[in-house]
């Protein structure tokens, strides 16, 4: 048996050392933490585009990958009424943030690539999955209608069901060549539906057992592109 | 004289690198002490990450490496542990190890790590990791503790694998994502050509948790059945 003094001061000693270490790791790690996490963002959301670039993008190197964004992509930040805000860069706008402040005051970032064939817009759209939240980055095409590609990401959504999403290549590929608005010019967007798509024009088929992740993909294409509808409608003009 | 002479001498065990007792330690988990079908530990996370092969294996080596080395630290440690905490110290230890390993992992192979962190609260949580450290590794010296921990989790990683790939065959009618069952022209092999691999469809129950619960039953079964080691005599 062990008096309390040792059981003490043991717990002191091991509380210490482990926070301190797990301190020092954390913080000596952070440069490069964000240095890959960015490198990571812009595969990201040039994945949504890959047929459009030159070279596929597990073939780019990490300086590669900055280089083409930096050249290729302009970046703008929308307000909640759809218009172009000055000072600020899209990269920098934390979506995760932005969902906390009212709605009135959030920011959306858009990147927009100048491709050969034109401009694509490429906006960002947040929601829930089943354990955690999922987002998506959007490309659509010159005539501010047509979805041209997708690149979807997650938390932690199951493997094998809800990460389907990013891992099976098929699922985002559905989305292509699917529009935002209908033949009269109303906002209907994109929707996952089960069992077999009626309305090839805005419907995808959903995954077998993500009902929950698929729901969310739904409502995050709805709620998450509406955001970008007055900026993409002005571009029109 | 008499006394000393009677006095029962603690033999001293002789301890090997590989003696058949150290071998019994890895061979003992993948069969006759399974961590999953005969002590019915880790059962949980056996069902969440076997959807897949791939997933199956990167679980498979991550949890053989953490009981491994969580059973090699707490061995070192054993002597100067307290009973009344032990349990919190094992746990500090485990989730200590795995969090250095992921914070390292994040910051030199970001990648690897979004794929992985998944499966890092899976592995803290795992009882086989604790398990072994309360059964084996508070009461053994270091290199048994550290093959008794790399046996566990082979044992259990032999289980995960067996699930994953009959629910990926059944379920997806693939292994490790390339498709050999159902009608696709996407990869090496054309099924559509072979009437006898392009009639199946996939069973949407494999790819539910529930199957990989079926399965295990179905493998506890089958080895007790075979295995006369585990029958019960009553």
């Amino acid at each position: 048996m062990y008096s309390n003094r040792y059981i003490t001061i043991y717990t002191l000693i091991m509380t210490l050392v482990v926070s301190v270490v797990l301190a020092f790791a954390v913080t000596g790690l952070k440069p490069f933490h964000d240095k890959a996490e960015a490198i990571y963002k812009k595969r990201d959301i040039l994945g949504a585009i890959e047929g459009q670039l030159p070279k596929k993008l597990v073939d780019m190197s990490d300086e590669e990958v900055l280089s083409l964004f930096d050249s290729t992509v302009e970046q703008v930040v929308i307000n909640a009424k759809g218009e172009a805000q000055d000072g600020v860069k899209a990269e920098s706008v934390d979506m995760a943030a932005e969902e906390k402040k009212p709605e009135a005051e959030r920011q959306y970032p858009l990147f927009i690539f100048n491709g050969e064939k034109g401009k694509i817009y490429l906006t960002s759209v947040r929601g829930n999955g089943l354990w955690d939240k999922i987002w998506a980055y959007v490309a659509i095409k010159d005539d501010l209608n047509t979805i041209v590609g997708t690149s979807f990401g997650h938390v932690g959504e199951t493997p094998g069901l809800g990460a389907e999403i990013k891992d099976n290549p098929n699922f985002p590929k559905q989305f292509e060549g699917k529009q935002l608005l209908n033949d009269q010019g109303d906002y209907v967007s994109v929707k996952v539906v089960k069992g077999g798509v009626k309305d090839p024009l805005h419907e995808v088929d959903g995954i077998s057992g993500a009902t929950i992740t698929s729901v969310g993909v739904s409502e995050m294409m709805v709620r998450g592109l509406e955001v970008y509808l007055p900026y993409l409608q002005a571009q029109k003009k | 004289m008499a006394e000393t002479m009677t006095k029962s001498v603690k033999e001293k065990e002789e301890l090997e690198w590989f003696g058949p007792k150290e071998r019994k330690l890895i061979t003992d988990p993948l069969n006759d002490d399974n961590p999953v079908t005969v002590q019915i530990l880790g059962v949980c996370s056996a069902l969440a990450v076997t959807t897949m092969v791939k997933p199956a294996l990167i679980m498979a080596v991550s949890v053989t490496l953490v009981t491994g080395f969580s059973n090699l630290v707490i061995s070192l440690m054993r002597n100067g542990i307290p009973k009344q905490i032990r349990m919190i110290v094992q746990l500090v230890v485990i989730a200590f190890l795995v969090t250095v390993v992921e914070q390292v992992l994040k910051a030199y192979s970001y990648p690897v790590w979004k794929q992985l962190s998944v499966f890092i609260g899976l592995i803290i949580t795992n009882c086989i990791v604790m398990g072994r450290l309360e059964a084996y590794a508070m009461a053994n010296p270091p290199w048994r503790s550290f093959l008794d921990g790399l046996g566990n989790g082979a044992g259990y990683g032999i289980i995960l694998i067996v699930i994953s790939v009959i629910r990926e065959f059944f379920g997806r009618g693939a292994i490790l994502g390339y498709k050999i069952l159902g009608a696709t022209d996407e990869f090496l092999l054309n099924t559509t050509k072979h009437w006898w691999l392009s009639w199946y469809q996939p069973n949407g129950l494999m790819v539910l948790p529930a199957s990989a619960i079926f399965l295990v039953g179905i493998i506890i079964w089958i080895q007790r059945a075979r295995n006369p080691k585990l029958v019960d005599v009553s």
